[in-house]
């Protein structure tokens, strides 16, 4: 059966600030979604919180993963239960091999019980998958060795994001800007690989972007836009369509209320 | 400040005549050790360098509580991991005695001695005469030194003749197997012109529970065009004392490479020193240290260029958790007619919990003007970004902290051992790996067991 992912009424502070301010939006695997909005409205946030990272403080409302409560696993528990976030901005962590790190990760979301030190994948095994999938990403073979995003090129790193992507294969992907800082051919052969993934892997994708590319080769069934931390209008592809042409004037005279909060948020980030 | 009029009573003249008398050795010797003995006592009126010992707190080194052994203890096995890696030769020295002694017999055919202190000096004296303790380590610089030269109990000499190029690392070990041992092994390197070699030395207690006490002294000469590759890993237990004087020098064109590994001791001080006295000189030093619960790590670090167009390239990496404290002050000078010198130096600490320490104090002294010198120390907390991203991708917290400190070493490994392939992931290839790869391992082991102890 289909995995559901269900974010209901979802409230999410950053310190003393308020970001997200009542987020609903229903997700099943194997469904392509857009989230679209300004600068600032808080789409980064709520892949974050989906993600559960530390710093972003959930005030009320749920996450369910096919009933399970989210908000109550760890970052890695999430990970393992399905759920992968591909960075706007990808961490660097020197000293660490890319082989080594994926090793460990491939090894805990086939594994979910598996605890540390227990033993990892076969190398046998994890070599000829991670040189596979490298080659269909037409990722050189010598990234492996290097360090996690040390010293890579910003298209760079949003391609070790896709190759995680195939190799974790979750059941829901957030992909936050993947597609800004490659050049037009890397976003045509990122826009395919995700086409495929998804496709293969039955995937439930939701693509925050801010340009077109992406979306006609992953043609949304559902686009959520965002403004002042709230989803105010959900539409279908042509909605994305509508807000790369025009932007996001008409949203803000349709939702006042919504476009005031858009923009404090955006006095206080001196946007 | 702590001064004393005489040396403790434990180390006093009584024991120093008892033990001169029944060491067999030749009379320069003896003379060198009395004279030792008479600076040692005199410097106990003399105050220890403040900028060197202002945060070294010598209160808890108790020297009558340590005493020197008359033999090796009978528990004399040990198996280091670095040990299970193949070595051209082997020295290895318990509670201040040889108990081992090993050179290939091609090497010792090319005229290389590798052995112990005390023999080679009945056997070979007139060829370390020249070297020990009169270039490397004075014995008159501080009470330590001078309580080392009065007191050293063998150690490790390694001399590669002219030209002759050893490849294979050799082994030194100094343990301690008795509680209250005192030892003051001597490690003396000679390489004469365009010689070759790697030393990899470690310090290691039987057990979890003697104390020791180690002041040793560590001399490193190098001859014009010679190449020494030198690695000593400090990893006594946690109730042990460690006092060391080092120092490497560097005649004109030869490249020292030096590697000190801080994992053990209740306290230790050391204090390293390299001078590149010819030109084109070459010196790179790296420390890495991880101290854990109330360990205290301090190093004072010293590179001296007396030559134009020499270089040195200093790198610590720290990592600090429960109440440890490192101590880290670094000192380039630079005479005034070695122009064009190259001096770094950088000291990292991470810190991994509120009450660990991390002091860097980088300084330079220079008197030529056409030089490059940079110095840098940074101390931070391993960043909560770095963590979440590697949680994100399914690794539990415990891992993520592991590969990220392990990581955080990985500048220096890359510095001693490129290592080009990666088990399992390359195809076999018969090509041994670089010898300091036992070195990597050997750390990275450490690494993960100090992560798994305590909270
Ligand atoms: N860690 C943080 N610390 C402080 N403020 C934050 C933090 N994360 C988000 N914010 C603030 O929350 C608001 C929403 O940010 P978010 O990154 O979610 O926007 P976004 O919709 O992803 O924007 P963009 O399209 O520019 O990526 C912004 O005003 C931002 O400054
Ligand atoms: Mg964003």
């Amino acid at each position: 059966m289909p995995s559901k992912l269900t974010i209901k009424d979802l409230h999410v502070s950053v310190g003393e600030t308020p970001i997200l301010r009542g987020v609903d939006l229903e997700m099943n695997q194997g469904e392509v979604h857009a989230l679209m909005g300004p600068n600032g409205s808080g789409k980064s946030t709520l892949a974050y919180a989906i993600a559960g990272h530390p710093k972003y403080t959930v005030d009320g409302g749920s996450i369910l993963l096919d009933g399970e409560d989210v908000l109550e696993m760890e970052p890695s528990d999430r990970a393992r239960a399905g759920l992968f976030l591909a960075f706007q901005y990808p961490v660097t962590i020197p000293g660490v091999k890319v082989h080594d790190f994926l090793r460990h990760a491939i090894s805990n979301v086939r594994n979910p019980d598996r605890k540390e030190g227990e033993e990892l994948i076969s190398m046998r095994e994890f070599r000829k998958e991670l040189r596979d999938r490298m080659s269909e990403q037409r990722i050189e073979p010598e990234f492996a060795r290097r360090y996690l995003n040390d010293g890579f090129s910003g298209g760079e790193k949003k391609r070790m994001e896709i190759l995680q992507l195939a190799m974790l294969k979750p059941k829901f992907a957030f992909l936050d800007e993947t597609d800004s800082g490659l050049d037009t051919d890397a976003v045509n052969f990122v826009s395919e690989s995700v086409r495929r993934l998804s496709t293969e892997n039955e995937m439930g994708v939701l693509i925050i972007t801010h340009h077109d590319r992406l979306l006609q080769y992953n043609v949304p069934s559902i686009t959520h836009v965002m403004l002042g931390g709230r989803i105010v209008e959900t539409g279908g592809a042509e909605l994305a369509q509508e807000l790369h042409t025009a932007g996001y004037e008409k949203i803000r005279e349709r939702h006042p209320e919504a476009a005031v909060e858009q923009a404090e948020q955006e006095q206080v980030a001196g946007v | 400040m702590t001064t004393l009029a005489a040396p403790p009573t434990a180390f006093g003249r009584e024991t120093f005549d008892a033990y001169v008398e029944r060491l067999v050795e030749p009379a320069w010797v003896t003379e060198r050790r009395q004279a030792a003995f008479d600076s040692y006592t005199e410097l106990h009126g003399v105050e220890l360098d403040p900028e060197e010992f202002k945060r070294v707190d010598l209160r808890i080194l108790r020297p009558e509580k340590f005493a020197l052994q008359t033999d090796a203890s009978e528990s004399a096995g040990f198996e280091t991991r670095m040990q299970q890696a193949r070595f051209a030769g082997h020295v290895a020295h318990v509670d201040g005695h040889c108990v081992r002694s090993e050179l290939s017999e091609e090497l010792a055919a090319k005229g290389v001695l590798f052995g112990d202190l005390a023999t080679l000096l009945r056997e070979h004296g007139d060829v370390l005469e020249p070297h020990l303790m009169t270039r490397g380590v004075r014995p008159e610089t501080d009470r330590f030194s001078a309580w080392h030269a009065a007191y050293f109990t063998g150690g490790t000499v390694l001399y590669v003749p002219r030209g002759v190029v050893v490849k294979e690392a050799l082994h030194s070990l100094i343990a301690h197997a008795t509680d209250g041992v005192a030892d003051f092994c001597h490690t003396l390197v000679v390489l004469e012109q365009g010689a070759e070699a790697v030393l990899l030395e470690e310090t290691a207690s039987a057990n979890d529970d003697l104390a020791g006490l180690h002041v040793g002294a560590v001399e490193l000469l190098l001859a014009p065009e010679s190449r020494l590759r030198y690695v000593q890993l400090q990893n006594w237990n946690e109730k042990s004392f460690h006092f060391a004087h080092q120092s490497g020098r560097v005649e004109k064109d030869a490249r020292l490479q030096w590697t000190v590994g801080g994992i053990g001791g209740k306290l230790a001080h050391v204090h390293q020193n390299v001078e590149l006295d010819g030109r084109g000189a070459d010196a790179e030093v790296n420390g890495v240290t991880f101290a854990i619960d109330k360990q205290k790590l301090s190093y004072f670090t010293q590179q001296t260029h007396h030559s134009p167009d020499t270089r040195s390239d200093l790198l610590y990496k720290e990592v600090l958790r429960d109440k440890a404290r490192v101590v880290w002050r670094g000192m380039i000078k630079v005479d005034a007619d070695a122009q064009r010198t190259d001096g770094f130096q950088r000291c990292d600490g991470l810190i991994l919990s509120d009450d660990a320490r991390a002091d860097s104090v980088p300084g330079l002294e220079i008197e030529a003007d056409d030089v490059r010198c940079t110095h840098a120390a940074t101390a931070g907390r391993v960043d909560e970004e770095e963590i979440f991203y590697c949680t994100s991708r399914g690794l539990s917290e415990y891992e993520a902290m592991h590969m990220i400190v392990e990581g955080y070493f990985h500048e220096v490994y890359d510095r001693i051992a490129p290592s080009k392939r990666i088990a399992g992931w390359d195809d076999e290839c018969d090509t041994p790996g670089d010898p300091l790869e036992v070195v990597r391992d050997t750390l990275s082991a450490a690494v993960l067991e100090k992560l798994d102890l305590g909270d």
